[in-house]
Order: C-alpha cells, then structure tokens, then sequence
C-alpha cells in the first residue's frame, strides 16, 4: 500500500483549517515551479502524516500531522496558493 | 462528539506488557512510506558517513558486510500505535562504521535514497544500539521495507530507523529530520509517549 | 444556458461539516459490494464527484477513517455510499457485512471541489473513465447531468469484472440516451453473445471507446491507483491535454 492518491483525499484535513476547499486551489510548487491545483498534487496516506508531493518533481509540497487535540500543517513546499473570494 | 460504532473494534489489536502506552500488538509488517519507493541494487549501493571535517568515509555493499553481520531480535514500535514483538534482524552494528570516526559533534542526520531523512544523538546509535539491517524475518529487505539497507534504532519509534539508508552526516546540533520537521519529537522514546512536539 | 460565476458557485457550495448518519437500508450492490443508503437530517445536499469521510470508533476509542464517494445526496438529508470490500481491509468489510439499518455512522463532508462537475459550466463533452467501483463518483455526475437536463453531451466508459459487477446496472440503463452513452468492458466475462473480446482495457479499447481529443472533452477518471494511471497516461498519449484530465485514485495496486 505505498501507492499515492490524488490531492482530493486531503479535502477532509484541510476543511478543519480553511474556510474554502482548497483542493481546488490553484498552488505553485517551491520546487519546480509547477503550477496545479491542490487536488493534482500525489499523496501518501500510509505514513505517520498526510503527505503531499508535486506531480511534476515529486517535492513535499504539504504535510498534515494529526496530533490528537493539535493538527500540525505544513505548506513549505509550496510558494504559493491561490484562494478564490 | 465521537461515539462508539456498533460492531466496529477495527483491525484486531492485542494487548501484552511488552508494549509501550498507547501501543497494540499486530503479526504483520505494515509498510508505511511518505512517498515513491527507490529502487536500489546493492551492485550501484553505497554508504557514507559524512565527519565533521566533511571528510566521507565510504562502504561498498561488499565492503559494509565485510565489516561483519550480526543477528538481532528486537521489537519495534511504529508511532503509528502497532508494535510487533521478538522481530529477527540481520546487520551491521553502527559501531564498527563509527570505529575509526573521530567526532565532537553528538548529533547525526541519517540520510536516505529518496530524501528522506530523521536526526538522531550519536549516543543513541553506538554501543550496541543501532545496525545497518540487511534482512528481517529471515529475508533480505525488500524496497518496500527499506531494502537493501535501512538504519535500525529499534529503542526509538520506527520513524527514526530510516529506510533505503544511504548516509550518515555528524551534525553539531540536533536539526530536525524530515518528520521531526512536519510535527513529530525530536528524539521519540516509544515508552515515554514522544509521539508529537 | 449561461454559466454561473465562480463566486455564486463558491457562495453555494455546502461547507463540509461533521454530520451523524443513520443507517437506512442496506443492499448488496454486487457479489462483493453494498450500497448504504444514509438519513442525514444535516446534511447541505453535495456536488457531483463529491466525498465524505467516514469515521469509525472501536469501543476502545480507536478511530479509523475512509473516504467514499457520494453516489447521490440530497439537500433533504439522504446520502447513498457504495462500498466495494477490500478483502484485508479494515473498514470496507465492516461496511459490506456488518452494518445495519439503525446504525449510526459518523461523516465528514461533502468534501472535494476539484473532482466535481456542476452543470451548466460548460458546453464541452464529458467522458467519464471508470475502473470497478470507481464509477461511484461518475455515476453521481451521470445522474447530475440526466436531472438537470444539461446540453453537454456526456460518454462513459466502465471497466467490470463481469455483469454483476456492474454498480448502479438500473440506474444506468436509465440514464442511457440522446445525451448520455454508456461502453462496458469485462475484463473476466462478458455477458452471452457479447461482440468485443473479453480482458483488460487495453489502450486501442480506450482509444476506440472515448472521445477524440479533437471534441475537446473534460475527462473524469476513477478507480484503482493502478488503473487511473494507465488510463491517464494513454489518454495524454491520445493528445488529451493534462489540464482536461481529472483524476481520482481510490488506492490499491
Ligand atoms: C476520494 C476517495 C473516494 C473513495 N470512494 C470509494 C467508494 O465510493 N467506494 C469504495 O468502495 N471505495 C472508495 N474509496 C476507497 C476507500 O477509501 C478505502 O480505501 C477502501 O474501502 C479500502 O479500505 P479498507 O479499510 O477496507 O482497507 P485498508 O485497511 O485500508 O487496506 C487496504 C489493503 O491494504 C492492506 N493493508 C493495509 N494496512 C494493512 C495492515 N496494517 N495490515 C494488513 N494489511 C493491510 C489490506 O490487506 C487491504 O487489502 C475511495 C477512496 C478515496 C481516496
Ligand atoms: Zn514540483
């Protein structure tokens, strides 16, 4: 089970913080500069946390780190999202 | 507002005295893996231990085995709560790799094909506390489960034992390792619970 | 029909939500699936393609988590889930053999907004790609785009074991018409007389069974982590743009 799904799985996780669904969000990777949305990045859900990589070169672009009453997000991969209004 | 579902107790989960708090016993090997499995021939693998004068002292497959095998049972523990009990090992112990490495420094970065990568004390991979594992359960490791090398630092949870294991950097402070960076402890005592920051 | 601007689509879209779900009907959908049939008195309804999370709690308090695709919803409290058992896995057999009406479940959602169609958005063709129950969410858009009589032409194609296999097989047959085709490939038997040959898809089948690139259709692909990405990577070979290629991968090999 080391197989990826697609962004769209991390709609749960990532509602508990933005007001939007982001999976739609349009993001640019840190890494390569790729731009997709949220929803195409490949993630890794057999792991101790969500983890989110770029399609386009395999970068973490996002982790999500359930720690019981704390959940611990990281977007550093990613230099930038972009949230509809 | 989490309630009880009737009829569901999940995937079966034992308790025993061997194991740390919130952990459960399980029979099986889950592979757990944060991302693209690196598929790595022992003729092209290499291990390097990287001092703190930036000098690399290096191994060849044949050159780590060379430095002689030791059969290992352990248990481990997974931060994702299942342990598995009397686990047979084979490796290298860390002490014959850190044999002639003179270093001040007390914190090593363990570095992985793939880019993965976990911080630990030097203190906690010598004396008898940590391999270079080749093999578990009587087999060689497959990719999936760190093959052909991964660290093993079974006193610590699994997530410090890094799979596809291809270098060891001293370090002068403890710096984060990968999930140490996205939320989990920095050391990881499995019996005291080190699960998060 | 005038497509509704991104901000009304966002205003209308229900927040996702922890909601509490009782059990109303079970039914065997295929010889290894169900289909759950949920009253959410919560529930905001839910965009085509959309999921929810569902969580367990063993009395213990251990919790397990899994996502399934809403096969239809309404804003009256009614949620259908079909859920095909993984024979090692942990929740789906649970959900096949043991649940029964009167039972509480706990659901996160609707979740995605990505891996949705809306009607009226546009005018292209749809082709929908489906690979066992990874029809569920396609079914779902099917139905959406049959009840709002939208113009866009719609195909799907839907690789089963064998016809029993067929999730929603009825509901389906219904849908078919002017605006919606349906294509079956067996991948283990095909029914009495049936003319194509019967294994798994293959990329000539894909390329004679979907839409051209030249009609410029959005694409919907679903099913098993291993059949997506085939699918997906024929379809770019059959000059499909990546930007027209949705995706969704339910895990497995
Ligand atoms: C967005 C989305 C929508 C989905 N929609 C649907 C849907 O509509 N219908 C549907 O049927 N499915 C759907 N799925 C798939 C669903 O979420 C589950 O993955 C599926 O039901 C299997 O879950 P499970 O708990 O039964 O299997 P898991 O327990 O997750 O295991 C899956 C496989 O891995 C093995 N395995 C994993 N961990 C272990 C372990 N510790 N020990 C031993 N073996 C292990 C098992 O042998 C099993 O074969 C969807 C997935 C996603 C991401
Ligand atoms: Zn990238």
């Amino acid at each position: 089970m080391t197989d990826h799904l697609d962004g769209n799985v991390l709609a749960g996780a990532l509602s508990e913080v933005f007001t939007t669904d982001v999976t739609a969000a349009r993001a640019r990777c840190g890494g390569c500069g790729r731009m997709s949305a949220i929803a195409e990045a490949m993630v890794y859900t057999s792991a101790p946390g969500l983890v989110a990589r770029c399609a386009g070169c395999d970068q973490v672009l996002a982790t999500i780190v359930d720690a019981g009453d704390r959940l611990i997000l990281s977007l550093a991969g990613l230099s930038a999202i972009e949230l509809r209004r | 507002m989490s309630f009880a579902t009737r009829g569901f107790s999940g995937r079966r989960r034992e308790a025993d005295t061997r194991l740390p708090p919130g952990q459960t016993l399980v029979q099986d090997w889950p592979v757990l893996s944060a991302g693209p499995t690196p598929q790595v021939d022992t003729a092209d693998w290499e291990l390097t231990l990287q001092d703190e004068t930036g000098a690399d002292h290096r191994w060849s497959w044949d050159e780590l085995l060379a430095l002689g095998v030791e059969d290992i049972t352990v248990d481990i523990h997974c931060v994702t709560h299942w342990t598995r009990l009397d686990m047979a090992w084979r490796g290298v112990s860390l002490d014959k790799l850190f044999e002639d490495v003179e270093s001040e420094h007390e914190f090593v970065m363990a570095h992985s094909y793939g880019g993965y990568t976990s911080n630990l004390p030097l203190e906690d991979l010598l004396d008898g506390k940590a391999w270079i594992a080749t093999e578990a359960d009587g087999a060689p490791l497959t990719p999936e489960h760190g093959g052909p090398a991964r660290l093993l630092v079974p006193h610590l949870y699994f997530w410090k034992s890094a799979k596809w294991i291809r270098g060891l950097t001293m370090m002068p402070d403890n710096d984060a390792g990968f999930w140490e960076q996205y939320g989990y402890h920095l050391y990881g005592d499995p019996w005291k619970e080190e699960r998060y920051w | 029909m005038s497509a509704p601007s991104l901000a009304s689509v966002g205003r209308s879209r229900p927040r996702p939500a922890w909601h509490v779900a009782t059990v109303a009907e079970t039914r065997r959908e295929t010889p290894t699936a169900a289909r759950l049939t949920l009253e959410v008195p919560t529930w905001p309804g839910s965009e085509a393609g959309s999921h929810v999370d569902v969580r367990l709690t063993a009395p213990d308090g251990y919790q397990a988590s899994r996502s399934y695709s809403i096969a239809s919803s309404t804003p009256e409290g009614q949620v259908i889930l079909a859920v095909d058992e993984q024979p090692d896995g942990e929740v789906s057999p649970f959900l096949v053999h043991e649940v029964r009406p009167g039972d509480q479940l706990e659901l996160h959602g609707p979740l995605g907004a990505f891996f949705v169609w809306r009607p009226g958005e546009s005018d292209l063709p749809v082709q929908l790609v489906a690979g066992g129950s990874g029809v569920v969410p396609l079914y779902a858009m099917a139905a959406a785009h049959g009840a709002a009589a939208d113009a866009a032409p719609f195909r799907l194609l839907y690789s089963t074991r064998t016809s029993a296999d067929v999730f929603f097989a009825d509901e389906l047959a219904a849908l078919t018409g002017p605006a919606f085709s349906l294509d079956l490939v067996y991948t283990r038997e095909a029914p009495d007389g049936w003319p194509d040959a019967v294994g798994r898809l293959t990329r000539e089948t894909l390329a004679a069974r979907t839409l051209p690139a030249a009609r410029q259709p959005r694409i919907y692909v679903c099913g098993s982590t291993g059949f997506v990405e085939t699918v997906a990577r024929w379809l770019q070979d059959l000059g499909h743009p990546a930007a027209a290629i949705h995706t969704e991968r339910f895990g497995g090999l």
